[in-house]
């Protein structure tokens, strides 16, 4: 194996990784603050049980994201490191002021989760606060690293090294709003989904008390507003891209003749000789979503040269499995919305179901988006600016690393996996957490 | 003086507040590896519960020296990077399983402790929890059931502190060269396999047991705190003896550093960090912990301070030097102002923090089980 095919599988293990711990630390406070807040205004016990439960997966998903969130931030530069001699300076403000966010989160993290005798109820609520806004925050500005990556904007470069930057440059980058929006909802809708199937499948199991009621119940709430949402943020991203990296629409929708009236295409998969076969086509429907209008022009992947056209089947592909998780979990939170409204889902099987089945759509849709957004900017690692094959490092050994912590990562994943499913294991609970029934059944 | 330097000092102080905090939680797990004696359980659990809190916020620190590199000295990283790809590597293993297995050992199901676990004496809904329960209270005769997390977690943090050391060794080494933009030489031996660097990582792994044992002495008590009290005494007698021998090392393989410490401007400095040194360990003679605390802290400033006054102006000593190294004059600025505004926000919750988790009521605390 070639060393820029091993960093480049070595990046996309360790933040695929290390991105299903990132989305957890951004949605799992909200729905600890939720709980809690809940517990606070009415007093019943269950709400106080699934706060803490979700601080102890947070507690245990929260390390494995510090732990492998350092190891990207080293990897940057033990794979990249001509990118980063370049990029370094430009990119260091972002990580400058997500470094502070970050630490603001393990700080209140440790007080929340090692607080609950040492400060009063109000007070640890309010310490769970500064990790939910912290953990977006960390988010956001990590996201304008990558949005610059997406469209480089204000700085000079000699011999590659940094000449002149403006240290703002990093934040003024036209992609960052639509990225950070779409990518801060996205993390909302796995985290909420994920959880959300847990209890989904304890109701079906016949476990329909109030903590599991309440559980599904705020799960949703957030997954669900945020899955509604985020059709409309993916437009807004699609108008964006169109703009800035033409190549990246046009490998995500296969289309390589630049015209108007373009058909936006569901599924399909790219023959690699111009054509998609087995797609549905909605006729001018990417025209109108782009520019609102089916007469807008759209440029496609002939109008570049090949060397720089990112790789059409996997930017599709993927697209096509991000947008449809997307849109089933959409659907999937208006059903529940609409059935939770004439009351008690616990008995609705049907729905119960979807949900369990839906839940790990959220993380799908993640990681198949992440796969867009890095895959369709190739050859580049800055677009336009610096190709991927310039940046990666000339030391040899990149296979031998790609395969120690590829073991290392699943072997932790499992280890995980097998940890957090004790949590749910009924077995494991004490005895007060699974018999939460309250007479009013509204949880 | 100039922006460069600054932000150098920034970098210097976030290694030293990584080199005090992360390398106590770095000692905590040496401890934990090599707890022997009647109360070995007790010790872990110590480590455990001083670590619990704080040990993901004393990482943090890490991350900033390496954001400071990167965006203020990049021509550094990417020096150092490719340089010290392999050590490197394994740092990031041994950071990554020992977090990993620190929590890991905290939440499972089969710890029979839950060492380190958030309200692992007072289940928080005030309820036993069920390990508890499963492990049959207080028995003295249980097993570690989860001690595999605890020997994955121990193991890492006996190696991490020795590579890190080494790749610290390796920037004074001399071995490490640049040529063109980008372009890295090794001459001679790798830099982070040099006696020198050899010689750092045997101090770093020293000094982090000792911080560590300096400051579980002064969260413990009774038998405990004698445990702890023999193991400073026993890494400081091993710090002492690996600086007297790294010393002439020093004069042989780094004459820069040799240069700047004995005969230049880190001088002072280096005195202060003997005289600390010297005096911590007469303080846990005597058993004055606290005071024993101040002057190890001050011993292990002292140390890093002194080698990165004797290093100035070099990053990479001999072809790279801070000037040569720094990100435009726009990047280095906004360093230094960000830097006011988010200690801002930090230094009170760190405080707060550590009031709460390291507050005096807890300064003397005694073994919740009796001894085996």
């Amino acid at each position: 194996m070639d060393v820029l095919t091993a960093a480049r599988l070595q990046m996309e293990v360790s933040l695929g990784f290390h991105m299903i711990f990132a989305a957890l630390g951004i949605g799992m406070p909200l729905l600890m603050l939720i709980a809690e807040w809940r517990w606070l205004r009415t007093g019943q016990a269950h709400y106080r049980a699934l706060a803490q439960k979700w601080a102890k997966a947070t507690a245990l998903t929260f390390a494995v994201g510090a732990v492998s969130g350092t190891a990207l931030s080293f990897e940057l530069g033990l794979l990249w490191p001509r990118f980063m001699a370049l990029a370094g300076g430009v990119l260091g403000p972002a990580f400058a002021l997500e470094g502070y966010a970050f630490f603001i989160e393990a700080i209140f993290l440790g007080l929340y989760l090692y607080g609950w005798d040492r400060l009063t109820p109000r007070a640890h609520w309010w310490a769970g606060v500064p990790i939910a806004v912290s953990g977006l925050a960390s988010g956001v500005l990590v996201v304008a690293a990558n949005a610059w990556m997406q469209a480089p904007a204000d700085f000079e470069a000699v011999n590659g090294r940094l000449t002149q930057v403006d240290p703002l440059s990093v934040f003024s980058t036209p992609a960052w709003f639509h990225l950070a929006l779409h990518s801060s909802l996205s993390c909302y809708i796995a985290t909420g989904f994920a959880v959300a199937g847990v209890y989904a499948l304890g109701m079906l199991r016949g476990r329909r008390d109030a903590y599991h009621r309440s559980g599904l119940d705020i799960a949703l709430l957030v997954g669900g507003i945020a899955a509604v949402l985020q059709p409309l943020s993916g437009d807004l991203s699609a108008r964006r891209i169109a703009e800035y990296q033409p190549a990246k629409l046009a490998a995500m929708e296969a289309h390589y003749e630049t015209s108007t009236h373009v058909p936006l295409l569901i599924g399909g998969i790219p023959d690699g000789a111009g054509g998609v076969k087995w797609a549905l086509r909605i006729p001018s429907g990417l025209s109108l979503l782009v520019g609102h209008d089916p007469a807008t022009e759209i440029t496609g992947l002939n109008a570049f040269p090949e060397d720089e056209r990112p790789p059409v089947g996997i930017t599709h592909v993927a697209f096509q499995v991000m947008v449809g998780c997307g849109v089933v979990m959409a659907a999937l939170a208006i059903w529940f919305a609409w059935r939770r409204r004439r009351g008690d889902v616990s008995g609705a099987r049907l729905l119960l179901r979807a949900i369990v089945l839906a839940s790990p759509l959220g993380y799908i849709a993640l990681e198949a988006g992440w796969i867009v957004t890095e895959v369709g900017r190739q050859p580049w690692v800055i677009y336009g600016v610096m190709r991927t094959a310039d940046g990666v490092t000339p030391v040899s050994d990149v296979p031998y690393t790609l395969f120690g912590f590829t073991v290392l990562y699943l072997a932790l994943g499992t280890a995980l996996a097998w940890l957090l499913l004790r949590l749910t294991d009924q077995r494991y609970m004490p005895a007060d957490e699974t018999t939460y029934e309250t007479p009013e059944g509204a949880a | 003086m100039t922006a460069e330097v600054l932000v150098a000092g920034l970098g210097l102080i976030a290694l030293l507040a990584y080199a005090v905090l992360g390398g106590a939680d770095f000692g905590g797990g040496i401890w934990d590896l090599f707890a022997s004696g009647a109360r070995r359980r007790e010790q872990r659990d110590a480590i455990a519960q001083a670590m619990g809190p704080v040990w993901e916020a004393n990482h943090v620190w890490l991350i900033f020296v390496i954001v400071i590199i990167f965006s203020a000295f990049p021509l550094a990283y990417q020096a150092l990077s490719i340089a010290l790809f392999v050590p490197f590597h394994f740092v990031l293993l041994g950071i990554i399983l020992r977090g990993a297995a620190f929590v890991f050992r905290a939440y499972s199901p089969q710890s029979a402790r839950a060492l380190g676990r958030p309200s692992a004496a007072t289940p928080a809904g005030g309820a036993p929890g069920p390990d508890d329960v499963r492990a049959g209270g207080a028995s003295p005769a249980r097993p570690e059931r989860a001690r595999p997390w605890g020997v994955i977690f121990g193991v890492a943090s006996t190696i991490t502190p020795v590579l890190l050391g080494m790749c610290l060794g390796a920037v004074s080494a001399g071995t490490l060269r640049l040529g063109e933009p980008g372009e890295v030489r090794i001459e001679g031996a790798a830099p982070w396999l040099t006696p020198v660097a050899w010689a750092i990582g045997a101090l770093a792994l020293a000094l982090c047991a000792y911080l560590a044992a300096v400051f579980l002495a002064n969260e413990t008590g009774g038998e405990l705190r004698e445990d702890f009290r023999r193991r400073a005494l026993l890494s400081g007698t091993a710090v002492v003896a690996l600086s007297v021998l790294a010393l002439p090392l020093v004069r042989s393989e780094a004459p820069h550093l040799w240069d700047g410490l004995v005969g230049g401007r880190a001088t002072p400095v280096l005195a202060v960090g003997i005289i600390a040194a010297l005096l911590s360990g007469w303080f846990l003679r005597g058993r004055r912990y606290r005071a024993a605390r101040v002057a190890a802290v001050t011993q292990i400033v002292a140390l890093l301070t002194g080698w990165a006054v004797a290093q100035y102006p070099y990053l990479i000593y001999p072809d790279l030097t801070l000037a040569g190294a720094a990100a435009p004059r726009g990047v280095l600025v906004f360093v230094l102002w960000s830097t006011p505004a988010g200690m801002l926000l930090l230094l009170p919750s760190l405080w707060y923090l550590f009031r709460v988790f390291k507050g005096e009521h807890l300064s003397v605390r005694e073994s919740a089980h009796p001894p085996d």
